[in-house]
C-alpha cells in the first residue's frame, strides 16, 4: 500500500528540503526568515530554539500545513504544494503540540483516523486498519488505552495517542511538535527509543521540536538551531550543543553544555 | 513501555499478520462499524414508529374504513395530515443534521443553528421578504427561501468572523456572538413587524413562533430543490467533519482540505437552515438535543452521528408536532414552543455538565 503510493524516488538524497523559506503572520514581521535546510532520509533530527523563535511555524511549513510567503519545500524532490493532500498524508505525518479534545472519542477512534488517508471517503475502516491502529498503539506502549475516552486521559497519555495516530499513517517521515513536553522522564526516553527503532528498522525519518536538550546527544543524528526565525546552526549534536552556540540560540550567556558519560548535559545558571 | 512492537509497512505485511492471527481484535476495536446494521435498524424502526404515530393522531384519530370510503376524509388526510407529517420530518432532519455538523465543525457541543444565530439570521431575512410581500418564486424557488438563506449565511459569517482569532475559534465567543446576532435579528424582526402593515405583521408573528402549517405537497417539492443539495453536501463531508472534530491541525495533516470543508459547511448549513426557518419559523434546540441523544447511544463517530441525527431528528419533530397538534383540547400549540421547552432544559443540563470539563 504505502510502497505503491510512496512519493519518493530513491535518488533524492534529502527527504525534506527547504529553500529560502519565509513566512509572516503580519506584514513585514518575518517569523521564519530565509530558512534553507535539508533533512536526509532516515535521519533523526531535532529543531531547537528559544520560545517564539519560529520553531512551530517552521515545522508547520515543512509539514505542508501552511504555505510560505516565499521559498519552497521539497518532499522527495517534489514541491510540497504539488503533492495531493491525501497522498502526502500517507508519507508525512504530523503530531501537533497541543491537542485539546472536546468530544470523548476513544483512543482507538483517534488512532483509527490515522488510517483515513488509505480509506475511501464513504467507507469505515476495515479489520486490517483496526490491526494497524492496535499495532501503532502497542508500539508506543499505549495498547491498554485503546477503549478509553481521550477526554479522560492525562496530557502525556494523550500525547502517546497522538504519536500512535501518526504511526498508523505508516509515514516515511514524522514531524513532531514538542512531543516530549507532556511526558515524564521515563516516557520521554522511551519515545526517543521508539523513534530510533523506527529509524533503524524501517528507515523512518523524524524531525522533532524540543526544549529538552539532554535528549539530543547521542540519540539524534542532526540538530537544527533557529534564532529569531533564521537557522543559526546545524550539525551533529556534538557540534551544536556547545556553549558559544547555545548562548546565542537562547540569548543567555549562562548556558553551559558539558559531556558526561557519553551524553551532553545542558543547563543555565539560576 | 513496550518498545518491541513495530509498525509494519505496507499492505502485504499487514495481510500476512492477519493470516497469522485471524482472531478478532478485542474490546479495543471500534464499536461503530460492527454495530452499524443493528444501529440502522434501530434508528429506522424509531423513524417508522414516529411516522405511524404522527399520522395516526390528530384532530381526529386515523380511521382506515373512513379513509377508504369517504372522499373528504381522504382529501383531508392527503392534503393536510400527510404533508404536515412529511414537513415535520423534513424540518427535523434538516435541523438535526446541521446541528451534528456544526457541533463537529466548531468542536463545540453547544453549537447548533439556534445558538449560533443561524436561525435568527434566517428569520430576519425571511421577515424582510414577507414584509415586502415577495410572494414571487424564482425558478420554482420562493423568494422567502432565498432571503432566509441570505440571512442565515450572513449570520454564520458574522459569528464565525467574530469568534475566530488566527487558527483558533474561541468557544465562549462563538456562542456569545450567536446570542447577540440572534438578539439583533429578533430586534430587526420586531421593527419590521411595526413598520409592515397589519396583516403581514400578523403573518410574521405567527410564523416566527415556529409552526408547521402546510397544505398539499407543492411547497415541499420547492423546499426539496434547495434542501437535497444541502443534505448531500453534509453527508459527503461527514468524514472530514469526523476528523475536524478531533482538531483542525490534525485533520489538515490527515489530508482534509480544511478551507474547502469550511466553505461547504457555510453553504450547506445556511442553505438548509435558511429554508427550514423560512418554512417552519424558529424551531429551537432540535439541532442541539438530537445529536446529543444520538451520541449517547451510538458514541462519537461523526460519520454515524450525522446521518443518524438526520433520521432521528425527523422522527423527533414528527412526534413533537403530533404532541403540539393534540396537547390542547381545541386548537394547537406552536411546535417551536414544544421543542424550545424540551431543548432549553436539555441545554441547561448540558451547560452544567460542560462546566466540569471547563470546555467553554
Amino acid at each position: 500500500m504505502a510502497s505503491a503510493n510512496s512519493i519518493s524516488p530513491a535518488h533524492a538524497d534529502a527527504l525534506i528540503e527547504a529553500r529560502g523559506l519565509r513566512f509572516a503572520y503580519e506584514a513585514d514581521r518575518w517569523v521564519v526568515d530565509d530558512v534553507s535546510l535539508k533533512l536526509k532520509h532516515g535521519a533523526l533530527a531535532a529543531l531547537i530554539g528559544a520560545n517564539g523563535s519560529g520553531k512551530s511555524t517552521l515545522i508547520r511549513l515543512l509539514a505542508g500545513l501552511r504555505s510560505a510567503n516565499a521559498g519552497e519545500v521539497l518532499f522527495s524532490g517534489q514541491p510540497l504544494n504539488d503533492i495531493p493532500r491525501k497522498r502526502l498524508a500517507r508519507s508525512l505525518a504530523y503530531v501537533p503540540q497541543i491537542n485539546p479534545m472536546i468530544f470523548p472519542f476513544t483512543a482507538m477512534e483517534v488512532v483509527l483516523t490515522g488510517r483515513s488517508p488509505y480509506t475511501p471517503r464513504f467507507r469505515f475502516e476495515n479489520r486490517l486498519d483496526v490491526q494497524q491502529a492496535l499495532k501503532a498503539l502497542a508500539t508506543v506502549g499505549a495498547a491498554h488505552l485503546a477503549p478509553r475516552p481521550v477526554t479522560e486521559l492525562s496530557g502525556g497519555e494523550r500525547q502517546l495517542v497522538a504519536v500512535a495516530r501518526a504511526l498508523a499513517q505508516e509515514p516515511e517521515c514524522l514531524i513532531l511538535d514538542e512531543p516530549a513536553a507532556a511526558l515524564d522522564l521515563k516516557h520521554r526516553a522511551a519515545l526517543i527509543r521508539i523513534l530510533r527503532q523506527l529509524r533503524d528498522r524501517q528507515g523512518m525519518t523524524a524531525l522533532m521540536v524540543t526544549h529538552d536538550l539532554q535528549l539530543l546527544d547521542p540519540a539524534f543524528d542532526r540538530v537544527f538551531a533557529i534564532h529569531r526565525g533564521s537557522l543559526l546552526a546545524e550539525g551533529s549534536p556534538g557540534q551544536v550543543l556547545r556553549d558559544e552556540v547555545l548562548c546565542r540560540v537562547y540569548e543567555d550567556p549562562r548556558v553551559r553544555a558539558r559531556k558526561l558519560e557519553g551524553r551532553t548535559f545542558v543547563w543555565s545558571g539560576t | 513501555m513496550d518498545v518491541s512492537g513495530q509498525v509494519s509497512k505496507g499492505a502485504e505485511s499487514s495481510q500476512q499478520s492477519t493470516a497469522a492471527s485471524p482472531q478478532r481484535p478485542g474490546s479495543a476495536s471500534p464499536a461503530a462499524p460492527r454495530n452499524l446494521t443493528r444501529t440502522m435498524i434501530l434508528v429506522l424502526l424509531f423513524l417508522g414508529a414516529a411516522t405511524l404515530v404522527s399520522l395516526w393522531v390528530g384532530y381526529r384519530l386515523l380511521d382506515f374504513s373512513l379513509l377508504r370510503e369517504d372522499e373528504t376524509a381522504r382529501s383531508l388526510f392527503f392534503q393536510l395530515r400527510l404533508p404536515r407529517v412529511v414537513m415535520a420530518g423534513i424540518l427535523g432532519a434538516s435541523l438535526g443534521s446541521v446541528g451534528a455538523c456544526l457541533q463537529a465543525f466548531f468542536r463545540n457541543p453547544l453549537a447548533e443553528p439556534f445558538t449560533l444565530g443561524v436561525s435568527g439570521g434566517g428569520t430576519l431575512g425571511a421577515s424582510v421578504a414577507i414584509a415586502l410581500g415577495w410572494g414571487i418564486t424564482l425558478a420554482g424557488v420562493p423568494m422567502v427561501f432565498l432571503a432566509a438563506f441570505a440571512g442565515s449565511a450572513a449570520a454564520v459569517l458574522v459569528v464565525y468572523w467574530l469568534s475566530r482569532t488566527g487558527d483558533v475559534v474561541m468557544p465562549g465567543t462563538l456562542l456569545l456572538a450567536g446570542v447577540v446576532v440572534n438578539l439583533i435579528a429578533s430586534a430587526g424582526v420586531i421593527l419590521i413587524q411595526y413598520i409592515a402593515d397589519y396583516s403581514r405583521a400578523l403573518q410574521i408573528l405567527r410564523w416566527t413562533i415556529g409552526t408547521i402549517d402546510v397544505v398539499g405537497f407543492d411547497r415541499i417539492w420547492r423546499m426539496l430543490i434547495l434542501l437535497i443539495p444541502g443534505w448531500a453536501i453534509l453527508l459527503a463531508i461527514a468524514r472530514d467533519l469526523h476528523l475536524l472534530a478531533m482538531g483542525e491541525e490534525s485533520a489538515a495533516s490527515l489530508g482534509v482540505d480544511v478551507r474547502r470543508c469550511e466553505r461547504l459547511v457555510y453553504i450547506a448549513s445556511s442553505l438548509i437552515v435558511g429554508v427550514a426557518v423560512a418554512e417552519g419559523g424558529t424551531i429551537a434546540f432540535v439541532g442541539l438535543i438530537i445529536p446529543h441523544a444520538v451520541r449517547l447511544v451510538l458514541g462519537q463517530d461523526v460519520r454515524l452521528v450525522l446521518p443518524c441525527s438526520f433520521l432521528v431528528g425527523a422522527g423527533f419533530l414528527m412526534l413533537a408536532d403530533a404532541l403540539a397538534r393534540t396537547a390542547l383540547p381545541s386548537g394547537e400549540l406552536p411546535v417551536g414552543a414544544v421543542t424550545a421547552v424540551i431543548g432549553g432544559i436539555t441545554f441547561l443540563g448540558l451547560l452544567r455538565r460542560q462546566r466540569r470539563f471547563s470546555a467553554i
